[in-house]
């Protein structure tokens, strides 16, 4: 009866909260501002809401719960991240799960220091992420002065640009730290920085600054790797992920993070992710990515996938366009990563590992390729039906059941590939990820036509062959 | 549509083109690299040549257990252009089934109790080849099954759709494997079907006692490291002669250049495809006993890395090239071994997938690969 | 001698070379197309005629040579910065975006000139909306000169043969071409659609103020619109004329009758 109770609550929730996504989309595809501003407020009230509502003992969002939605919302933007990449770009990444954990680690050690009163995480990571930036734009200027430079030849210059970047700002940000060290006062006495109104500034700056860091190296790894072709790009990225978790595994023998922990796993970050956040950085990256694709540049993205050769012959920067969306889609995995940092509060390089990372790829694959409302809905139903659902219900029926789930979920994808390969939702789009539909009166073309004298008809056959004359066979 | 014109010198020399400017930055940055790395493995050579002789031998050793499993990887990618997946846990697969062979059925003990009489060197080898070739078998049986369920229904479906569930039949099986009624989800110490022996090179061979370290500044070898060494190189000349010489190698390599034309031909293209993941599978699971043999300990996520690695290797040498496949192991086995030795052990990884992608940006194809031609 | 009347010419390919491997697909190619000509490519399946068209529009690159246009080298840069430069071509296998819709095939060819940027489209400004609005409205122009505004929001892939054939045409079209280069335009087009399409080539050629040069198997449509043919065979180019001049030399009967002939005679 117990399990009865448990599957028909969470057959509500899962469908409740997918109900609450189509709503979102729907209001935030509404034309008029005030609408879409009422439906931001009410979607964040609703589930704001909901976290404090109890009747009896049956809470709607247990802690449990709770934790599973801020997970999903994570999910939901790495997945997002990752259809930009794979689904609407066509490059097949498994890098996406690396960048998350590079900006759930340079998040949290942002926040950590903040919170250990050193200023220093957030300076040198701010400094470095604006003046790498700065100095991919100057390599970009100079290289694009000299047309067909190599990739290799670019990369080296991009390297050392962004080396001598981080250089100096680690040079610049150390003194600066040191001399932020008295504002933040002693246990006893906290100094003015200690106020934990500071640390909800530094949070968000922490996430925005994790998600440029993923970028900024998606931008470096992807330039030379994105010229391979599609399988070797592949495993290229499957590498990257590999070696992602290496160093987190060495964070503090190979690199100079002692507080990172290495292998035994980071912990003691603040746990900073409150609903508000998350959902600001959901509707943020929903934003970003929906305005990216509906527009020239998403469309040159959407022609990349579907003919490489078609699309350079119509002018369109292959390289170019597969980078752009490369780094795109990092830079949200680095915020979903930085949400996830602060929801968890312990960053173990297990949870980076590479397997794990198959999950945005399978969110993606059965949401649909090049369906965002798919990989949104995909995203929270898969956190709560795997994580949440399954888990607890198995849990109940022995202990070697949980481990089932594990062998349940290839077997689906299996037969979601042999049955439906496009996913459910296709390439199906709802509400604000819809792309506008084109109207226009009929008899317009026929006005500019005569305005600006050119026929909208082609001419009768009669004039056909006139300079070729007397060739006829 | 390539002409049929021969190229003449003269032709090509007749006027220079300019080569894409700054193309030196590019390379000198690649050469520096190289001269660091040859620099820094030279200093250590110097300081301690034993301790290199002996990182050399045990990259020989991983090597040549890669280029077991490299080999099913890159015949499966040239014919089905798949990146099998499973064909790592094919491997792990092979390595248990060893274990329940020899540790529960006692398989390797039988002809010393059916024919008490024989010497029991014979009978050890015997019984030996015997789990090998049931874990063989095995492993055929399964990959062929794989292939049929799994992979034939979307022999005409996006690629990506048949890597996904190249993907989900690795989980599958890592996970089935995992439950406890099948292979259990621990780490399990591995009985092998014959007693290994070490030996160590100091003013001849001496072997080492069992049990006792082989003494310092000595190089130290086993049986099992000849084993595999023999073993990967008689498959690599079998696997040569199949390919070059009989009538079903020829049949791979005409399908795995042109399927529609190999098809009009009358070559029967499904089984010439069940054959590779047939092959490739036998000689993965042959890698996956000898594997467990030398590392003593099996899990369900066994195939994992070295299975990617072998199709690193594979993709280093050349995707498609069956010596490839062979240099591009022993490349990734040293390169680990390496790192292993005057890095740290957990950044074999790193380096491993580093050298892959250095190795493409400069030469796509990999190291023996076809040039590829692009058409529009 | 291209000096002379250098400004006259707007594509000039000099001893263009292509090796594949030990083959030369194309050898020694020499092509001079004048502004606003309508010229044919012609040649037995296998000749390098394609492979012509992807060494002038950077798909592949020269082995050796130079191809020229407007006066500058253009061998060596990507194919994207050639078609912004002004060539736009056309497909032998009809290369459209298949699951996008006509309407997108069209506005992808027309993003080099969209006029907004990243930052634009991110924050969804007014430059945004107005050239967006602007550039759609461009593309229907284009697709209702194709009589194809009804079915822009199809797609691509589900459309009939003829129809994706001016699709495709229509999307190089709105590359802004100086030179448009078409890869056997004709094939698999039926007698009525065939007439269709070399009233459309004539039509584009003028509206657009276009040179044109054109691969075709169909001796009907390279005869009935060509003003000057090149024919290749082995790479190489063996006769030059009008398409007069073409149907008497004998070297290129030859090559037919002894390749292709009854190919291209049967249609």
């Amino acid at each position: 009866m117990e399990q009865l109770g448990y599957l028909l609550s969470s057959t509500v929730k899962i469908l409740g909260l997918i109900a609450w996504i189509f709503g979102l989309l729907w209001g935030l595809g509404r034309k008029p501002l005030w609408q879409k501003l009422l439906t931001i407020v009410a979607a964040f009230a609703v589930i704001q809401a909901l976290f404090g509502f109890k009747i009896g003992s049956f809470q709607f969002f247990s802690a449990f719960d709770q934790g599973l939605l801020f997970q999903a919302v994570t999910m939901a933007m790495v997945a997002l991240g990752l259809n930009l990449i794979y689904g609407f770009n066509g490059q097949f990444s498994l890098a996406q799960w690396g960048f998350y954990g590079l900006g759930a680690y340079c998040s949290a050690d942002v926040t950590y220091r903040w919170s250990n009163g050193d200023a220093g995480g957030l300076i040198v990571v701010g400094l470095g992420v604006i003046l790498a930036g700065v100095a991919i734009g100057l390599v970009r200027m100079f290289l694009n002065r000299k047309r067909g430079v190599p990739v290799l030849s670019a990369f080296t210059f991009y390297l050392f640009g962004i080396l001598a970047a981080v250089f100096i700002a680690v040079q610049v940000g150390k003194p600066l730290a040191t001399a932020c060290l008295p504002l933040f006062g002693t246990v006893d006495a906290p100094g003015p920085l200690s106020a934990p109104i500071f640390l909800q500034i530094v949070f968000p700056l922490s996430v925005i600054f994790a998600g440029a860091f993923a970028a900024e190296v998606s931008f470096l790894f992807g330039l030379p790797v994105l010229s391979l072709g599609s399988d070797y790009f592949g495993i290229a990225t499957l590498g990257f992920s590999i070696v992602v978790q290496t160093l987190m595994v060495n964070s503090d023998t190979i690199l100079p993070f002692p507080e990172m922990k290495g292998g035994r796993g980071m912990i003691g970050i603040t746990k900073l992710t409150t609903w508000f956040w998350a959902f600001a950085f959901l509707i943020f990256v929903i934003m970003l990515i929906r305005n990216f694709v509906r527009s020239s540049t998403g469309r040159a993205t959407l022609a990349v996938r579907e003919d490489e050769i078609a699309a350079r012959a119509m002018g369109i920067d292959v390289a170019s366009s597969k980078l752009l969306a490369f780094v795109l889609g990092s830079f949200v995995a680095g915020i979903g990563g930085g949400i996830y940092a602060h929801y968890i509060g312990f960053l173990s390089p297990n949870t980076f590992s590479f397997i794990k990372g198959f999950d945005p790829l399978i969110i993606v694959v059965f949401g649909g390729l090049g369906s965002l409302t798919g990989t949104v809905a995909a995203a929270f139903g898969w956190i709560f039906f795997l994580e949440g659902f399954l888990r607890v219900l198995l849990g109940q029926l022995g202990t070697d059941a949980p481990s089932w789930r594990f062998v349940l979920y290839p077997i689906t994808l299996l037969l979601l590939m042999l049955l439906r390969p496009k996913g459910l939702l296709g390439t199906t789009e709802w509400g604000f990820f819809q792309a506008s539909i084109v109207k226009r009166k009929i008899a317009a073309p026929l006005d500019k036509g005569k305005g600006e004298g050119v026929a909208a008809t082609p001419p009768p056959p009669s004039e056909v062959g006139k300079p070729t004359t007397g060739n006829k066979h | 549509m390539p002409g049929r014109n021969k190229v003449t010198k003269k032709t090509l020399s007749a006027g220079q083109r300019r080569g894409p400017p700054l193309a030196w930055v590019g390379w000198s940055f690649l050469i520096l690299l190289a001269v660091v790395t040859v620099l820094y493995v030279g200093l250590k050579a110097v300081a301690n040549p034993i301790l290199f002789l002996q990182n050399l031998l045990d990259g020989l050793k991983l090597g040549f257990v890669y280029a077991l499993i490299a080999l099913g990887y890159t015949m499966v990618y040239g014919i089905v252009k798949l990146i099998n997946f499973a064909h790592g846990d094919v491997f792990m697969v092979g390595a248990f089934t060893s274990y329940y062979a020899v540790s529960r059925f006692n398989l390797h003990m039988w002809p010393a109790a059916a024919f008490p009489s024989i010497s029991p060197n014979l009978a050890v080898v015997l019984g030996s080849l015997t789990v090998i070739l049931l874990s063989m078998a095995v492993c055929v049986i399964l990959a062929v099954t794989i292939e049929r369920v799994a992979y034939k229904p979307l022999r005409d479906a996006p690629r990506i759709a048949a890597l996904i569930t190249a993907i989900g039949v690795s989980f599958f099986l890592e996970f089935f494997g995992a439950l406890p009624f099948v292979f259990s989800a621990r780490f399990i110490p591995y009985k092998a079907p014959f007693s290994t022996h070490a030996w160590y090179i100091k003013d001849g061979i001496h072997p080492i006692i069992s049990g006792q370290a082989s003494p310092d500044n000595t190089i130290s070898f086993s049986n099992i490291f000849l084993i595999i060494a023999a073993a990967s190189i008689l498959v690599q000349v079998l696997l040569q002669y199949i390919v070059k010489r009989t009538k079903i190698g020829i049949a791979m390599r005409a399908a795995s250049y042109d399927k529609p034309t190999a098809r009009l031909m009358g070559i029967n293209v499904d089984r010439v495809i069940s054959f590779t993941f047939a092959i490739g599978a036998a000689f993965a699971g042959l890698g996956g006993v000898l594997y467990a043999i030398a590392y003593s300990s099996i899990y369900t996520q066994l195939g994992v890395l070295p299975g990617l690695k072998a199709f690193v290797a594979a993709v280093l040498g050349g995707i498609g090239s069956i010596p490839g496949a062979f240099v591009g192991a022993l490349i990734m086995g040293q390169a680990e071994a390496m790192t292993m030795g005057y890095i740290s052990t957990p950044m074999r990884d790193a380096v491993a997938f580093s050298i892959l992608i250095i190795v493409l940006l400069v030469k796509p194809t990999g190291l023996f690969g076809e040039p590829a031609q692009e058409k529009a | 001698m291209a000096d002379m009347n250098g400004d006259q010419i707007i594509l000039d390919v000099k001893q263009a070379t292509k090796a594949f491997g030990g083959l030369l697909a194309v050898n020694g190619l020499d092509l001079r197309l004048p502004k606003r000509a309508l010229q044919g490519l012609i040649g037995p399946n296998g000749a390098g005629k394609t492979t012509a068209f992807n060494l002038i529009t950077g798909i592949i690159p020269l082995t050796n040579g130079a191809v020229e246009f407007k006066g500058e080298r253009v061998d060596g840069l990507e194919p994207f910065e050639i078609t912004r430069l002004g060539i736009a071509r056309t497909f032998q296998n009809i290369r459209l975006f298949s699951n996008l819709s006509v309407l997108d095939n069209v506005r992808i060819a027309y993003h080099a000139h969209a006029g907004y940027g990243l930052v634009d489209s991110i924050l969804r400004s007014r430059r945004f909306t107005e050239k967006e609005a602007e550039l759609t409205e461009k593309a229907l122009d284009f697709l209702d000169i194709f009589k194809l505004a009804d079915i822009a929001d199809e797609t691509a892939r589900n459309l009939p043969y003829g129809q994706q054939r001016r699709v495709e045409i229509a999307r190089a079209l709105a590359c802004n071409p100086a030179l448009l280069l078409l890869d056997e335009p004709a094939a698999g087009m039926n007698p009525r659609e065939i007439l269709e399409l070399m009233e459309l080539i004539h039509f584009i050629r003028d509206r657009f103020e276009l040179t044109i040069l054109l691969i075709e198997h169909q001796m009907r449509v390279v005869m009935g619109i060509c003003e000057y043919l090149t024919v290749m065979d082995f790479g190489e180019v063996i006769a030059r004329g009008t398409p007069r001049e073409i149907q008497e030399n004998q070297t290129v009967v030859e090559a037919y009758l002894g390749k292709g002939a009854g190919k291209s005679a049967a249609s």
